[in-house]
């Protein structure tokens, strides 16, 4: 590991496409995004760079173009944001249907109506069952280091499915931070040349994409689950080798503050590290809390976060994504179907917040603690910090 | 295993690709249709208008100068049957 250097996020998440030595940049700018596909566009354009560099018209075109390039054996980046990712919906399908080993970020931003560019988890959520890896930063040097991974975990024969690396939009893509990059010579010893399983090619003709009529259509989608649910193993591995040749340990998920905590908060993405100062903070008053981070969520690690929620009497999952008409949240329907079969289930409260870019501070997840304590939230869910006359 | 699969999931290729060429044959596709032609011989010219017209191309004139359908192909869609200047061909259920 070198020493840091300022950088902001998305500069950060570039240069690490171009450390992976991608063959082909799919690009469609959109905001909080741009600045990762601008700055791959410099690389290419002044030879740091060797790569194709696909300037699309939609991220309709983004997403089939990366189809197309990852097919033909080339190594695929693209990345989007909120309505982009939207637009991307049914190519997403084909991605994983095809095993097709893409890189994408995706700088998490709130969906229209009203237009927002701020950030929350909706989009990422719209897509939830899309059948790809999906992992979340929480900080920009995560971002930076994931990205590099990613590459490694979708590749993988035991993989071969694409991945989105997902980044908070403007709370993380935006922000300067001190950023230890990695030797480009450890990187390459890290992540070896792409292999494709299976290739486009006139030499050995083969059909990607084809009819699936009902007698095949349900192996099909069998065995992308199934390579989705085996990645699991392979995303645990290729972390701990990550953290053993550059001493930074990431894990499925992540627990912190006391030992043996009464309550803690669960969360994704950068939020993460505003409620780890309120836990601290809290904890120093004397409460017992902890702090559980999920930063793998598809597929969801199971018996990892059993395992750190053990003993734990009451759960507050922190949402960033509302989910109309359901009785929680998309994190915490996830976590009360986990709990439904477990013969030891800690309370379960859901706060939705921080949608459309609502700041979230350590005073509120303080409030949101004692408010838990005293069974002051709704039993489905709180919109937090939403205004109303009522 | 399922009566109706073509073969087992482990047994697919990555992503159901097709690396064998010409095993569209092997998918009886002609199953699909519910209707099929059938020629009343007593009535039909020997004009091949049905032949022409099929959209499957699976028409073709017999020895004796007739035009049966090859079913394996024919999806029932009535169009040779439309087209027959002399009502000869009618659409019967499978």
């Amino acid at each position: 590991m070198n020493k840091a250097k300022g950088l902001e996020v998305s500069l950060a998440i570039a240069e690490a496409v171009k450390q992976a030595d991608v063959d082909v940049v799919a690009a469609y700018p959109i905001t909080p995004q741009t600045h990762i596909v601008e700055e791959l566009s410099v690389y290419v354009a002044n030879g740091e760079l060797d790569a194709e560099y696909v300037p699309v018209e939609s991220e309709h075109s983004a997403m089939s173009a990366a189809v197309g390039s990852s097919a033909a054996g080339a190594r695929t980046y693209t990345a989007t944001s909120a309505q982009g990712l939207a637009l991307m919906h049914e190519i997403l399908f084909i991605a994983s249907g095809l095993r097709l080993p893409i890189v994408m970020t995706v700088a998490n931003r709130a969906l229209s109506a009203p237009i927002s560019i701020w950030n929350d988890h909706g989009d990422i959520m719209s897509e939830r069952d899309i059948g790809w890896i999906q992992i979340f930063a929480e900080n920009g040097q995560e971002a930076y280091e994931l990205t590099i991974a990613a590459f490694k975990i979708a590749e993988d024969h035991r993989v071969l499915l694409p991945i989105c690396v997902n980044v908070d939009g403007f709370i993380l893509t935006h922000m300067i931070e001190p950023i230890n990059f990695i030797d480009q010579n450890e990187v390459d010893k890290f992540l070896p040349p792409f292999k494709p399983a299976l290739t486009l090619d006139p030499e050995k003709p083969v059909t990607m994409g084809p009819v699936g009529v009902p007698e095949v259509y349900i192996e099909s989608r069998k065995q992308c689950e199934q390579a989705l649910i085996n990645s699991k193993a392979v995303v645990s591995e290729v972390l701990a080798d990550w953290g053993q040749r550059f001493n930074q340990k990431y894990r499925l998920i992540e627990r912190n503050g006391a030992a043996s905590p009464k309550t803690v908060f669960i969360t994704m993405g950068s939020m993460g590290e505003t409620t780890m100062t309120a836990v601290k903070e809290l904890e120093e008053s004397g409460q017992s809390l902890g702090q559980v981070r999920i930063r793998l969520w598809r597929p969801f690690p199971k018996e990892e976060f059993l395992d750190a929620i053990k003993d734990v009497e009451e759960i507050i999952v922190i949402d960033r994504a509302l989910s109309p008409g359901s009785h929680s949240g998309p994190v915490a329907q996830e976590i009360k179907a986990l709990l439904y079969d477990q013969p030891q289930k800690p309370k379960i409260h859901n706060i939705i917040a921080g949608l459309g870019g609502r700041d979230v501070t350590v005073k509120d997840f303080k409030k949101m603690y004692e408010m838990a304590r005293n069974n002051e939230l709704d039993p489905n869910y709180t919109i937090w910090g939403v205004r109303s006359d009522a | 295993m399922s009566d109706q699969a073509i073969c087992a999931w482990q047994k697919l290729e990555l992503g159901t690709a097709i690396t064998t060429p010409g095993n569209a044959a092997e998918l009886r596709t002609g199953d699909w249709k519910t209707l099929h032609p059938l020629t009343d011989q007593e009535k039909c010219i020997k004009c091949g208008l049905c032949s022409l017209y099929c959209p499957e191309f699976c028409i073709a004139q017999d020895k004796e100068g007739f035009y049966p359908a090859d079913l394996f192909y024919c999806k029932g869609c009535g169009i040779c049957a439309n087209e027959c200047p002399k009502q000869a061909i009618t659409m019967t259920m499978d």
